[in-house]
Parts: C-alpha cells; structure tokens; sequence
C-alpha cells in the first residue's frame, strides 16, 4: 500500500506543474497579447473610398482620378478553361498566357498576384461580363490621380506609396497605400482620402481567407473623400507659367480682400502627370536628381531673394509712421549716397536727378537709392542706440509678415530673414555698430530676404493700405465655403492708413512715368515697383557677381485692388525688362481674361535665360576647378 | 447476491463513468471546434472530423456495453492469447502496414483505419496483471523481474520499429507498475537520475555536468565518512565504479546525442532548451501552440471564438495539438480544470485499483492508470512546451477511432473487473 503513494505523488506533482506553467502562459503573462482585430488570424480587407478632386476657383478641374484595372490571378483555384477563348478575350497569346501563370505560381498559388496589369475601362467592360467563366481571375480597380491640366504641379503635388516608416507612425496607414506626399494632396491629405472602409475576415495559416469575422460585426463602410475647391484660377497660373518658360523664378497672386492666392508658379517646374503610375520610376529620378534646375523646388515658397527695390515702399512707410519723415521731406542724390569718409562708404543711384530736392513719392516712382538711404538712417538714428532703432524698425517691418511663416495653408515654406538688433549684436560684439553699418538695409538688400510669397503678401498689405489677410489656398470643401476664422482674421500693419497714400501715388507713377511705364495698362491703374537685385555668388571664399535678379510687384486696380503680385526672375536683369511686362501681363489678364500687349506678350515666351544660367554654371565650375588645384 | 447479474450496470463505479462521459464530450466539443472551419458540412455529416469522432464515440458505447455483458474471468483466462495477438498484429504490420506520415502504424481497412499499437497497450496490462497476480511471484528475484521485462519489452520494440518512439515511451510507465508489485525502488532511482543527468549535459555540456556530479560524488562520499561514521573502507570499488558508470552515462549522453539522434531529434532538444530560437520551421508547432494556448488569457474567447483555431494555425491540432483548443477557447479556467479532471479521473483509478481484492485487477488498474497518465503527461507537456515534441494523443480528446476505442477498452474493462469484485464473494 506504501508503495502506491509514489505514484500518486507524482500525479498531484504533474498537475501542479501544469497548473502553474497555464497559470504563468494563459494569466501572468498576457502584456504580448493583443487585440484579436490585430492579431495574424484576422486580415482586414480594406475598401478604399475614391480620393477627393480638386477644383480651381472657376470650379476647372485641377486633379481627377484615372481608373486602371488589373487581372489578378490565385493560380490555386484556377479551374481549367478554355485557354485560348481567354487569351483571345484579354488579347495576349498562349505563350504569354503560360508564362504569366507561371510567374504568378511560382510567387504564390495560394496569394493574388497581377496577371494583366492596366487593362482600359472599355475592355474591362467587356470583360467584366465575362469573368464569372474564369474561376481564379478577376479583375480590381485602381485609381491613379490624373492632372487634365498639366500645370500646377507645385501647388497640388503628388502621391506616394506609404513606406513602412509612415506606416508605423501613422497606424491609419498600411505599407504601399496612397499618400499626399506633397502640395495640396498632402495639407489636405485626409480630407482628400476620405476614410477607408475595413472588413475584417478570418484566415487560415496559410493567410488564405475562410469567412467573415465574427460575422462582420466590426466592419466599418467607407467615406468617400471630399472634393476641393481652390483659390487658383488655373487660367492665370498656366499663362504664368508659359510666361515663365526658360526662366527661373516665381510669381505669386493674391487677392488682397481676402488673402485669396490666385496664383503660385515656380519654373522651372514640371508635368504633374509624369508623376504618377508606371511614368514616375522614369521621371522620378531625374526631376530630383536635377540639381542644376530644381523642377521640385518651389521656388515661389522656398526661394528666399533679397526683395530690393520694392523694399523700399515698407521703407518710406516706416519713416512715415516713426515721423522721421513727411511726404514733403526733401533729400538730394548726387548718383548716389556718402554715408562715411572712404572711397567704398558711398552707394551709388541711377535715379538720374543730380542735386535736386526728392520727395517721396518721386523717390518711389525713380527708385531713389539716396533718398530710402537718408530715410533708414533717420529711423535708426532717432533712438538714442542703434540696437533700439533696428529693433523698431525690424518690428515695423515684421508686421508685413515679412521674416516669419505666414501660415499659409501649404506644407512648405521658408521665413526669409529681417534682421533686428541681436543679428549685428552679435556679428559686432562689442555693440559699436551703426545705422551705416546696416545701410544696404535701406534698399532691401544687405541682410534682408524674402520669399515670393511674402512680397506678394506685402504688396497686399499695401494695397489694402495697412492690414493683410493669411495667405491661403483652399476655397472650398465639398462645395461649401470654408469658414476658418484663421483665414478671416485682419493682421494690421504697424503702419497708419493716412500714410499708404503717397506711398501708392508714388507706385502709381512707376506706371505713369517711372520705370514701367513701357508696359503700363490704357484702362488699368496699376500701382508696382520695379527691383534690381543685385547677386553675389560664393565660390571658395570669391566673391562673383551675376546678373541681377528681376522684381516686380504691383496690384491693380489702384482703386479696390483686385490683385496684388510680386514676380521675381533669377537673374533676369533690371526689374524693367522682364519682371515688369510679365507683372503688367499678367494683371491684364487676370483682370480682363486678354492681353491687349502681344509684342511683350509674344517676347516673354520666347526670352530664355538658359544661357545666362549655363554662363553661370560654366564659371562657377571654372572657379572651383582651378582653386582645387 | 448472483441475481444481481442479469443487470449489467451492477458494481459500476459511476464516478469513473461520469468523468469518462465528461472527457469524452468536452473532447468532441474541441475537436468541432478545431476542425468545423475546414469545410461547412452538417452536423453529422460523417465525412467530417468532428463527424467521424461522433460516429466513433457512438460505437464506444456499444463497445462498453458488450465489455460489461462479458464475464470479466475472461480477461485472465484469454490475457496470454490477446498479448501474442496483439504482438502478432504488430508484427504483421511491417508486412501489411501503411504508411501515415512516415510510421508504418496502420492497417488500411478501406473506410478507415486502425492502429494496433494503441490495442497493445490493452493487452502488455492484461499480459502483466496476469505475470504478476501469482501470490508467490517475487519481483525481488532478478529472474522474475526479467520475465516481466520481457513483457514490456516485446511489444515497445516492435513499436519503435514502426518507428513511433513516442508510443513506445508509454511503455516505461510499467516500472511504476512493477515497483508497486515489489520491483526494488533503484530501478524508478536510477531510471529518474538518468532522465535527470540526460537533460541537464544537454543544456550545461558535457564538461560542468561530469565536474558537478563527481563533485556531488566526492561531497556524499565524506558526508558518509565523517558525519555518519561508517566506513569505507571495504566499498571502494562500488565508490569507483560508480564514478566510472556517472561519467560513462554523461559521455555516452553527448555521443548519443550528437551522432545517433538525428537533426530533427535534437532541434526538438534544442528548441525546448531555448537553444533554437527558429519559430518558422522546426520550431512552428510547439511555437504556434503555445502562442494559442497563451491567447486564450483567463477566460478563454469562448466555444468557436478562438481565432488561431478556426484559422487552423496549429498544424495537427485535433489530434495531439487538441489541448490548443482547449486554451485558446477556453482560457485558463478550461486548461486548469480540464488538468484537474484529468487528476482525478487517475487518481480514482489507482484508488479502485488499491481496493481490488485480486492481484490481477489490481495490477490491471495500477496498469491503465499509468497508462492514462503517461498520456496525459507527455501530450499536455509537449503541447505548453515542456516537453520535447513528443506525438502521443491525449486520452479521449485527440481525434482517432484507434485511439478512443483503445482507451474505452482499456477502461470498461477495468470497470467491469471492478464491478466484478462486489458479487464474486
């Protein structure tokens, strides 16, 4: 009887031991566990809703979809068929036929695989009928975005496959799915995608399917994606751009009631539809391997110019409101502007009036140097420091929404760069710098940049003559207005209305007698300003100038301004030989939908500038080849 | 107390039967549950699994009921020509057998098929209660214990020849068997050391288990010598031979693993050792069903709910994978209970088996419950990764006919001898 202890003393171990190994799998250790939807056994089957389309503001359409349709093949539940009816039906040969299976076999029998990619939608018609005699294919949709306009390829972007590290950051998203990856497609990424719709199905471990789920009870219905509606008018920015042509360079439109951008265009740029399918592994590569030109680089965000001469308005505007200057403040140019003893203290003027009185308005139609130079100085010098005039300054100047993001609604962007006091605080420690110093300041060069876009919105500023509203590009969703207080909200400028009216008469005479009056409109007033940039180069440690950049902004009409914008060509010269009969182009047309100036028309399509930028190439590389050496 | 005869559920022990219901049923429940997916088919649709176990449970019962209508005498007296039946069928099976996943343990009866190993076992108990109910049989004697042996020997030979090595395992549970009927304790001592060392050289190396064990050696030897007072000095060549003898086994111990063992036995060894962490190939279905059996937490996800299961994620699991089912559907409450069910149903074997007033029913008894728990053991061992991967059905709730009819046998009779007992006095 002893004996029989033994053996059911090792039962009651066993189970003991058993029940504490469950107890350590099945209860303590259970933080690996996770939810069932989750888990390997259960594949989603996502249903995806047609992304949104967008439209200008003309409701043109900007982005549409394409349907492609592919045959997909599981070769496990092919059942025999009549092989050469079939191959008929989808036009390929039994060669090929064979061959496509194959592939797909040797892949997978038991996963789908592409038997026939991109089949039009008139044969997938056709084959749509036919398809329930063929066990094991069938046929899915896909959408590709299509751009019936070829243009605007900066502003809407393009869509990529979501890579893994988006996918794990981002769990909405699966690994080869769609997203906005730049532009439009990527601010409005979810409004534009909608929301995918999920089935959850039960699989097996070979991961093919055997059912539904939990009879579905999870699954959710898509929503489609909402159509968007823009503030470009696609007229206005396909002329920019053809304007644009052989040129590098921005142009920025906006309505200054509303801060409405009408227009955007960088050039070089390139064609949004060879971004998509089967055409973008080809293209890819070289738009972003083009380091010379930079077609993906928005030029009309990102660039970052020194603004020059049109600076000069926000300038006269400062000394207005610090009231170191009035209107009828005289200065005198002698060609050009001493601002110390020395041979190099002096900046030279083309304003062509030798010791006569200037006053503002003639100083902004002649684009004085001398006179904005006096102007600056006096802002600086009438605090008891320099650092406390350029930081007054430097806050009259931020309040035009220079130097900062605007907050636009586009995924890029650059600030630019207004310098205040800590700047040269810190370039001169010791804080002996002066208002001379800084004088380039003055005429919107020395340390200022500016984006395209900011001039344009400067130049709004002024045409709504002291406030501005963010710059934006969705107009509406779905159809509907959208109402975002950010884009209805007055930034006021630090400048009183009383003194934009000089200021404007002086850019209205730009136009009357100034430095556009070749390119000036019979019915419309426009108010602008030419700028001449000049564009130094460093290449190891040589300083090389090139040709000037070409500015321009303006906004017509003079009375309730319809458009403000501010052009800016590299390189292109003095501000009134390109930039000005493009501005004054496209202000025609987008206020009357013509162009009555065909000569100029005619002649900025045809002005290229690849030699000027080849001259440039070839130099910088001379300069650089021989200094290796 | 003979009229009682007529009615042959006289002397059941109902406890037995009711667990054996339990089992059975909660068995067939899982094994629905892990097969119903494959195709939908109506309940007893007979070409299912879940059907054919239902239709194979339909004829234990008739089994059980001729087993009780038998006078339960006959098993003594017919024990010797079941065992070499039963040793025949075995060894006809190299001439007729089929071949199912590389064993040649079955016979091809058409509609079906049978595997006379798991009748074997039936009939080395009946073979060994009979050896060993002689009142004057004395396993002291080494010639006595050779006959028993030989017993054992025979059919667990012809099973590893098949070769199912797993089936054979059970037939070790007999020692316990035998000890309890007088086998010297060293027998289970040694036979526990050596499972012990085995393991241990094969996760420590040869090196550190041949230095602790001498080293355990050396410490037992002077703990005798110097605390106990006895001396030695007349034991030296036992003392010597035992070192010699440890460090053989440990050498022998590697030698057999490394070039003996074949690859897939010791990527068994190591996966379970945490030496092999490839959980794709040889390390898939103790991986697998360990990942299913934790998925189920406390609760379990209900009866049908566990996904792993109805996406067959457990490859072979309604035959020795069945307890992933139970784990992942049924949580840790059906895991616990079903090892408690398991206890009990052994546990009250042994205890019937100890009241029987002849050897060869108590033999009988001790016989099957060792059996019973050899099964259980080495099946839910392996399946929560205890154990190596070992392919042995668990009693009852493994899908097969061969199987559930072996065991139903092997318990009815038992039933039956023990029924017995209340009216042959």
């Amino acid at each position: 009887m002893k004996r029989g202890y033994l053996l059911s003393f090792f039962i009651l171990l066993t189970a003991g031991i058993f029940i504490a190994k469950l107890f350590f799998l099945q209860v303590v250790n259970q933080e690996h566990n996770t939810n069932s939807l989750q888990s390997s056994t259960v594949k989603r089957i996502y249903d995806y809703p047609e992304r949104g389309y967008i439209l200008d503001r003309n409701n043109v359409l900007l982005v549409t979809d394409k349907q492609s349709y592919n045959l997909m093949v599981i070769p496990k539940e092919v059942q025999p068929l009549d092989t050469l009816e079939f191959c008929q039906l989808i036009g390929i040969d039994k060669e090929s036929f064979k061959k496509r299976y194959e592939k797909a076999r040797h892949w997978s029998p038991r996963l789908p695989s592409v038997f026939l990619a991109h089949i039009s939608k008139e044969n997938y018609a056709y084959l749509q009928e036919k398809m329930h005699k063929y066990i094991g294919f069938y046929i899915v949709k896909k959408s590709l975005r299509y751009y019936p306009l070829n243009s605007a390829a900066n502003i809407l972007g393009y869509v990529n496959e979501v890579n893994d590290e988006t996918a794990r950051k981002n769990p909405y998203y699966q690994a080869g799915e769609l997203i906005g990856t730049t532009g439009i497609e990527k601010q409005y990424e979810k409004q534009l995608r909608g929301v995918k719709g999920v089935k959850y199905m039960q699989r097996d471990r070979f991961n093919k399917i055997t059912g539904p789920y939990k009879n579905s009870i999870y699954d959710t219905l898509p929503i489609a994606g909402q159509d968007l509606t823009l503030t470009i008018d696609s007229e206005l920015q396909q002329y920019g751009e053809q304007l644009l042509q052989g040129k590098r360079g921005g142009i920025v439109a906006i309505e200054p009631a509303t801060g409405e951008i009408l227009a955007l265009i960088t050039a070089p740029s390139y064609n949004p539809n060879y971004m998509v399918g089967r055409l973008r592994s080809k293209y890819s590569v070289q738009f972003f391997g083009d380091t010379i030109n930079k077609p993906m680089y928005d030029r009309s965000l990102l660039a970052q110019y020194a603004p020059g001469s049109p600076f000069k308005m926000i300038q006269g505007l400062v000394g207005l409101q610090e009231e170191v200057i009035t209107p009828e403040t005289p200065f005198r140019c002698f060609h050009g502007y001493r601002y110390g003893a020395g041979e190099s203290a002096f900046m030279g003027c083309h304003c062509n009036i030798y010791n006569m009185p200037i006053k503002l308005q003639r100083g902004i139609a002649k684009s004085c140097n001398s006179y904005f130079s006096n102007v600056y100085r006096r802002i600086i010098e009438k605090y008891p420091t320099a650092s406390e005039g350029m930081n007054a300054w430097s806050k009259h100047v931020k309040s035009f929404g220079l130097g900062e993001f605007l907050g636009y609604d586009l995924p890029q962007g650059k600030r630019g760069l207004i310098p205040d006091a800590a700047l040269y605080n810190h370039w001169y420690p010791d804080g002996r710098w002066r208002a001379t110093y800084t004088i380039s300041n003055a005429i919107g060069q020395g340390q200022i940049l500016t984006t395209p876009i900011q001039l344009a919105n400067m130049t709004a500023a002024i045409a709504n003559r002291g406030h501005y509203y963010t710059p934006h590009i969705l107009k509406k969703q779905n159809g509907v207005h959208i109402t975002d207080s950010l884009y209805t909200t007055v930034h006021n400028t630090t400048i009183d209305k009383k003194h934009f009216t000089p200021v404007i008469e002086g850019m209205h005479d730009v136009f009357k007698s100034g430095t556009a009056k070749h390119v000036r409109l019979k019915n419309i007033e426009i108010c602008g300003k030419t700028g001449t940039a000049e564009n130094f180069v460093r290449v190891n440690d040589q300083k090389i100038q090139f040709e000037d950049h070409s500015i321009f902004v303006a906004f017509a009409p003079k009375k309730n301004p319809k458009i403000a914008i501010a052009v800016y060509i590299e390189n292109g010269g003095y501000g009134s030989t390109i930039a000005a009969p493009i501005t004054s182009l496209m202000i025609e047309k987008y206020l009357t939908g013509k162009t009555t100036n065909k000569w100029y028309e005619q002649r900025m399509f045809e002005t290229s500038l690849e030699d000027v930028y080849n001259r440039q190439l070839k130099i910088m590389q001379t300069k650089s080849e021989n200094t290796e050496e | 107390m003979r009229i009682q005869k007529n009615n042959i559920f006289y002397g059941v022990d109902f406890t037995l039967v009711v667990l054996y219901l339990l089992l059975v049923l909660f068995g067939w429940m899982n094994i629905y549950a892990a097969s119903v997916g494959d195709e939908e088919q109506h309940l007893f649709d007979f070409t299912t699994k879940y059907g054919k176990q239902m239709l194979w449970i339909g004829l234990s019962f008739i089994l059980i009921i001729a087993i009780l209508f038998i006078d339960g005498k006959t098993y003594e007296k017919f024990s010797s020509f079941i065992y070499i039946g039963s040793l025949l069928s075995l060894a006809l099976l190299f001439v007729f057998g089929k071949k199912i996943n590389g064993a040649t343990s079955w016979y091809d009866l058409g509609a079906t098929s049978l595997q006379p190993s798991e009748f074997a076992k039936f009939a080395t108990v009946l073979a060994l209660s009979k050896l060993l109910s002689d009142k004057q049989y004395d396993l002291q004697l080494v010639k006595n214990q050779i006959k028993a042996f030989i017993i054992i020997f025979f059919p667990a030979v012809l099973i590893t020849l098949q070769p199912d090595p797993g089936s054979a395992l059970i037939y070790t549970s007999f020692f316990f068997v035998l000890y309890r009927e007088g086998l010297p304790i060293y027998y289970i001592a040694i036979g526990l050391a050596a499972i012990i060392l085995f393991i241990l050289t094969l996760a420590f190396g040869f090196n550190s288990i041949l230095f602790f064990s001498y080293l355990l050696i050396v410490l037992f030897v002077l703990y005798v010598q110097f605390y106990r007072k006895i001396s030695l000095k007349f034991h030296w060549s036992k003392i010597f031979s035992l070192f010699a003898i440890v460090g053989l086994f440990i050498f022998s111990v590697d030698y057999v693993y490394n070039n003996i063992f074949e690859q897939r036995h010791r990527d068994r060894f190591n996966i379970l050792l945490g030496k092999n962490n490839d959980t794709r190939g040889i390390g898939y279905n103790t991986d697998q069903s360990v990942l299913t059996i934790k998925s189920g937490g406390f609760s379990g996800k209900g009866f049908l709910q566990g996904d792993r299961t109805q996406g067959n994620f457990v490859p072979e699991q309604h035959t020795d994978y069945i307890f992933s089912t139970i784990g992942e559907e049924w949580g840790f409450m059906g895991t616990s209970l079903l090892v408690i069910l398991f206890t009990v149903f052994v546990l009250r074997i042994i205890q019937l088996a100890e009241r029987q007033k002849t050897a060869f029913s108590r033999v009988y008894g001790y016989g099957i419950a060792t059996v019973f728990f050899f099964h259980y053991l080495i099946n839910i061992g392996m399946v929560i990764g205890l154990f190596p991967t070992i392919g042995i059905p668990l009693p009852f709730f493994s899908y097969g006919g061969s199987g559930l009819w072996g065991f139903t046998i092997l318990l009815f009779i038992f039933v039956k001898l023990d029924a017995s007992k209340s009216y042959e006095l």
